[in-house]
């Protein structure tokens, strides 16, 4: 297990513009301004929140889970991250971290992929996926599924051993632990709040979690 | 770089004539280019931060684009991504076709934009890419380090395709290489027919995920 470290943010709840509850299983997409700040809080504990940006002028500019982990180095995403865009610019900075680890290798989890993974037969079960296309068509926005690419799962912990192997390891997060982000750019925030009951991901009982953005 | 639709069961051998190669690829289903390598997938599946012989690539729809079948290095990396025009300046100097002709660096983004539009696609479709022949490592701190010297001339991997591909390769430096000499690896690509896999096949049971989305795709030639 490596260092964790963890930084509080001194943003009061109170002077938030924007506050909402998501339940477990449900999704998310709001416009973030550039300079605002965007804060997720898992309110339970051990909560996966399945979290993709896209540029809000253009949305072929998004969130690159290669990019960001090779800029910085280090396959973990915690304070001082910079969420790159597949242009390498810069989207988002975490600027606080009660949990210390977030994971950006995992994907979300997929009617299909669940079948995969589990077995054929899992084909109807909710997923993060399908949360996420869902939003897309509702959001007014023209992004699709070909703007899509691969997530962050903000309270995820997904370490990789030096011989290469992948593992999806116990939680490192616990109740009323958040993350929290400044937009560098104006982006479009698409949160799944993860349904997966086949993992330990979210400890096999999804929980809601909250969303704040300050001006 | 080099792109090409590719019919299922081939077998596709790409040999590293040159130590130190590295060739960024991206698969789609030839038929509908949204069914595409999706790298989380295919590493969580299979429980790997590193592509070898036994794995699949998978698409985002659990399908199976290609089975590595075969594999001399025990190490491709699937998380450094692709290098860019910024990136390959910065480590290598600027080195413009107007002074060096086709001696010019080439970078794999651009290359990639360019042999996908010769399929109507373009940026939307650049996703998490593979790196054939390079190697990444992670220690327990989450920190990332090129492997130096992986490549020897000579390593090969082949790559038995499970649905018709489109292909794109760009044979370019890995992004975490380090900067010097702008590395010229050559690495040559043949095709072969290939035998559809069998009960017994290695990458069919190398995990219980590989024989389900094998049998998923499978669904697709009925």
């Amino acid at each position: 297990m490596s260092t964790l470290v963890y930084t509080e943010s001194i943003l009061q709840p109170q002077d938030a513009s924007f506050k909402l509850t998501v339940p477990a299983g449900d999704g998310w997409f709001h416009r973030i301004g550039k300079g605002q700040i965007l804060r997720i809080v898992d309110l339970e504990g051990n909560q996966a929140a399945d979290t993709f940006f896209f540029c809000a002028t253009d949305v072929t500019e998004r969130y690159s889970a290669q990019d960001t982990i090779r800029e910085q180095g280090s396959i973990y995403l915690t304070t001082g991250t910079k969420l790159m865009s597949n242009l390498c610019r810069e989207m988002l900075t975490i600027m606080a971290d009660t949990c210390g680890r977030h994971d950006t290798l995992g994907g979300a989890c997929a009617a299909e992929s669940n079948m995969v993974r589990y077995s054929l037969d899992k084909r109807f079960m909710h997923a993060c996926r399908d949360t996420f296309l869902l939003q897309m068509a509702l959001s007014g926005h023209r992004v699709t599924k070909r703007d899509l690419a691969h997530n962050i799962n903000f309270f995820m912990n997904v370490p990789v051993t030096s011989e290469g192997g992948l593992q999806f390891a116990d939680g490192v997060s616990e109740p009323g632990k958040y993350v929290e982000m400044r937009a560098e750019m104006d982006v479009f925030c698409l949160i799944s709040n993860c349904p997966q009951l086949n993992n330990p991901c979210n400890a096999y009982n999804p929980t809601p979690i909250e969303v704040l953005v300050w001006d | 770089m080099w792109s090409m639709r590719i019919p299922r069961r081939r077998l596709v051998c790409l040999t590293a004539l040159d130590a130190g190669a590295n060739l960024s690829a991206l698969l789609y289903n030839s038929h509908d280019p949204l069914d595409r390598l999706n790298v989380p997938d295919t590493l969580k599946a299979l429980h790997t931060a590193k592509l070898t012989r036994g794995h699949i690539l998978m698409t985002d729809m659990g399908n199976s684009l290609a089975s590595i079948v075969e594999d001399s290095l025990g190490w491709h990396d699937p998380l450094g991504g692709h290098i860019t025009s910024t990136m390959v300046a910065s480590k290598y100097g600027r080195h413009n076709y107007q002074q060096f002709r086709n001696d010019f660096h080439r970078n794999a983004r651009d290359n990639f934009l360019i042999e996908l539009s010769k399929h109507g696609m373009g940026l939307a479709d650049i996703v998490a890419n593979v790196n054939f022949f390079s190697k990444v490592v992670v220690d327990a701190e989450g920190r990332m380090a090129f492997a130096p010297h992986h490549c020897p001339a000579g390593a090969r991997v082949g790559l038995r395709t499970e649905m018709d591909i489109l292909l794109v390769l760009a044979n370019c430096p890995h992004p975490l290489a380090p900067s010097g000499e702008y590395p010229r690896a050559r690495v040559e690509v043949e095709i072969f027919p290939s035998d559809p896999p069998g009960n017994d096949d290695f990458c069919r049971n190398f995990r219980p995920e590989c024989g389900r989305t094998l049998a998923l795709t499978e669904r697709l030639f009925l």
